[in-house]
């Protein structure tokens, strides 16, 4: 049985389980025992729709403070936008959902991070659990320099899956919009591709694992306008399966497709030659753009910093 | 024209030099004179041997047939036997045998320096290992020699195995610890420098650490790796003193690996230091074996490039 009792939301997740391991499963696979760590642990918020959430997160590089004390709940099956000036560490928010940052020697994290109410941070989750749950897709495109067909078909075949893989390929593939495309060459390379298409190829790997929750880091900035509107058509799509979190630099985007905005700033007070990013407003997209609260995402949004 | 400068500013500017053009010229004649040496002296060197090639065949007058196939090597008799065989049969032994040592260790440290090996230990590893390199030959020799055939014996006798004084067993391990920094120096190089999106990619789609070094790093950097593979192998087909002083110069071709061997490096330091008179048979059999060695690194050197430009293509 699920240890953690899901309040509201599950019906919509329910679709979801052609893969052979349960996500039952995978939730005590990941699950910490509730005592196991500091006394001071807050105990993961029941929020009815938060897929991820953080209480106070700080993360440091080494003794660099590169985001202070962020609260924030990414609701389910929605967009949600993290907007704001450069080196404001919009992309370090994003890697510390599926523990990217683990990869940076000196990245740690203060502060509280549940995920479907399982504490991200603590040793005893297994990152590499997480991730399968957690998908990313980057800045750049970075198909493997394997075939078509391999690219997608390697996540799912290092998990384990047992079901028939050619059909899982083509699912993926017309998932992310590109099977039509490809479907005549999937022996040859994924480098192959455009731009526009790798990028697309790297959406369907990740959704070849099938997972619950896509982070995308400027997943367009690479891209040209025309494949950027492909891309921007296809997150409409997924949304009504996936959780999505998106870094954007392009707040026109951030307002084309997502539910809700955070703004991140650099904090002034700190700003001696780095920059320590803070939340300044988090809220649905349209109250954001049209009536901003804070002044600082004001200035932001109207072009006149960042 | 186009005007390039503000007109108040252009008396500052003299424009290029005779000086400027003149650098110009000498650096270009001086990097095409450099070039131009290592061509004349390849040239030179392939003349030499294909020219002193041709005497042997004709001095000795053995038949192109005998030499590839004979497996004989007599110049004291009224009749000059040369067979390359059994020299072709050492080189192979010692090629596979150091190979076997030497790829499997090297990978492996290589894999383990790029991907697992924290940064400290990696920088302390890396030189320590290149080490190896710089030990002179003759001292693996010696090592061989003094050191391994004798443990070998050792542990060998009280199963009925009798290990010569000069074995091609010893041979092959000390070939193959000389060559493993080759292996794992280049390795490290061409995996560590494949993408961190890659990784990042393998990584984010739940990948372990195993699945991304052997699954994505290493076949993404393989031309690499297998460009590395064939350099080891051509110094090991190179290799002389080490081999000369571990595993003899007695021209035969035994399964037995604990059996003295002789390779065509080998070959010629004996006949070099013989007695073997300027001109006679045996001392332009000297170039046709060297000829034949400088083919077979030749060829490996193509498969090399020819692997490098074959993957190229599919690495990013």
């Amino acid at each position: 049985m699920n240890p953690e009792p899901r309040v509201g939301g599950d019906a919509e997740t329910a679709p979801r389980t052609q893969s052979q391991s349960s996500p039952t499963g995978d939730v005590s696979a990941l699950k910490t025992s509730p005592a196991g760590d500091s006394a001071e642990a807050i105990a993961p918020p029941r929020s009815t729709d938060a897929v991820l959430e953080t209480h106070n997160l700080s993360v440091y590089y080494n003794t660099l403070l590169a985001l202070r004390e962020i609260t924030i709940a990414i609701p389910r099956n929605r967009i949600t936008a993290l907007i704001g000036p450069s080196g404001c560490g919009k992309s370090t928010l994003l890697r510390c959902f599926n523990r990217m940052n683990d990869l940076i020697p000196g990245a740690r994290s203060e502060g509280n991070l549940w995920f479907e109410g399982v504490d991200i941070a603590a040793s005893s989750t297994d990152p590499v659990t997480l991730r399968r749950r957690i998908g990313m897709v980057f800045q750049r495109p970075n198909p493997f320099p394997k075939t078509i067909y391999q690219n997608v078909a390697w996540g799912a075949r290092i998990n384990g899956y047992q079901g028939d893989m050619d059909e899982l390929v083509e699912r993926s593939l017309r998932r992310a919009a590109l099977w039509d495309e490809v479907k005549g060459k999937l022996r040859e390379s994924g480098l192959e591709l455009s731009g526009g298409q790798q990028q697309r190829l790297c959406i369907a790997r990740t959704l070849a694992v099938e997972p619950e929750v896509i982070l995308m880091d400027e997943p367009c900035s690479a891209l040209d306008p025309v494949s950027t509107a492909r891309v921007e058509d296809l997150m409409d799509d997924l949304k009504d399966e996936y959780t999505i979190v998106i870094v954007t630099h392009n707040m026109q985007q951030a307002r084309r497709v997502s539910d809700m905005t955070a703004c991140l700033m650099p904090d002034e007070a700190l700003a001696d030659g780095h920059r320590t990013g803070v939340l300044a407003e988090f809220s649905a997209t349209d109250r954001l753009f049209t009536n901003p609260k804070d002044p600082r995402t004001e200035a932001y949004i109207t072009g006149r910093i960042g | 024209m186009i005007k390039i400068e503000p007109e108040s500013n252009r008396s500052n500017w003299s424009g290029p030099s005779r000086l400027r053009n003149a650098q110009g010229a000498a650096t270009g004649f001086l990097l095409f004179g450099c070039a131009l040496i290592t061509i004349v002296t390849t040239v030179l060197i392939l003349g030499v041997l294909g020219g002193e090639t041709i005497s042997f065949f004709r001095v000795s007058k053995i038949g192109m047939f005998e030499f590839f196939t004979g497996t004989e090597i007599d110049f004291k008799s009224a009749r000059p036997r040369f067979g390359l065989p059994p020299l072709l049969w050492g080189t192979f032994v010692i090629a596979v045998g150091s190979s076997l040592v030497a790829l499997p260790i090297g990978l492996l440290s290589a894999i383990f320096l790029s991907e697992y090996a924290p940064e400290r230990l990696r920088r302390v590893l890396k030189p320590t290992l290149e080490l190896l390199a710089g030990i002179p030959t003759i001292v693996y020799g010696y090592l061989a020699l003094t050191v391994i055939t004798p443990w070998l014996q050792s542990v060998l006798a009280p199963l009925g195995i009798r290990v010569e004084q000069f074995n091609a067993f010893s041979g092959c391990i000390v070939v193959g610890i000389m060559i493993v920094p080759l292996v794992s120096s280049l390795s490290e190089d061409v995996l560590s420098a494949a993408p961190r999106s890659l990784r990042e990619a393998g990584y984010a789609l739940g990948a372990t650490k195993f699945e991304v070094a052997t699954r994505i790093v290493l076949p993404a950097s393989f031309s690499g790796v297998a460009a590395s593979f064939i350099l080891a192998i051509s110094r090991a087909i190179g290799e002389t003193m080490a081999v000369v002083l571990a595993a003899g110069s007695l021209a035969q071709i035994k399964l037995n690996p604990f059996t003295s061997i002789e390779t065509m490096t080998a070959y010629i330091v004996a006949v070099t230091n013989g007695e073997a008179s300027y001109g006679s048979a045996e001392y332009l059999s000297l170039f046709a074996v060297g000829m034949t060695l400088f083919f077979i690194t030749l060829c490996l050197n193509m498969l090399s490039g020819a692997v490098i430009r074959r993957y190229k293509e599919s690495t990013p």
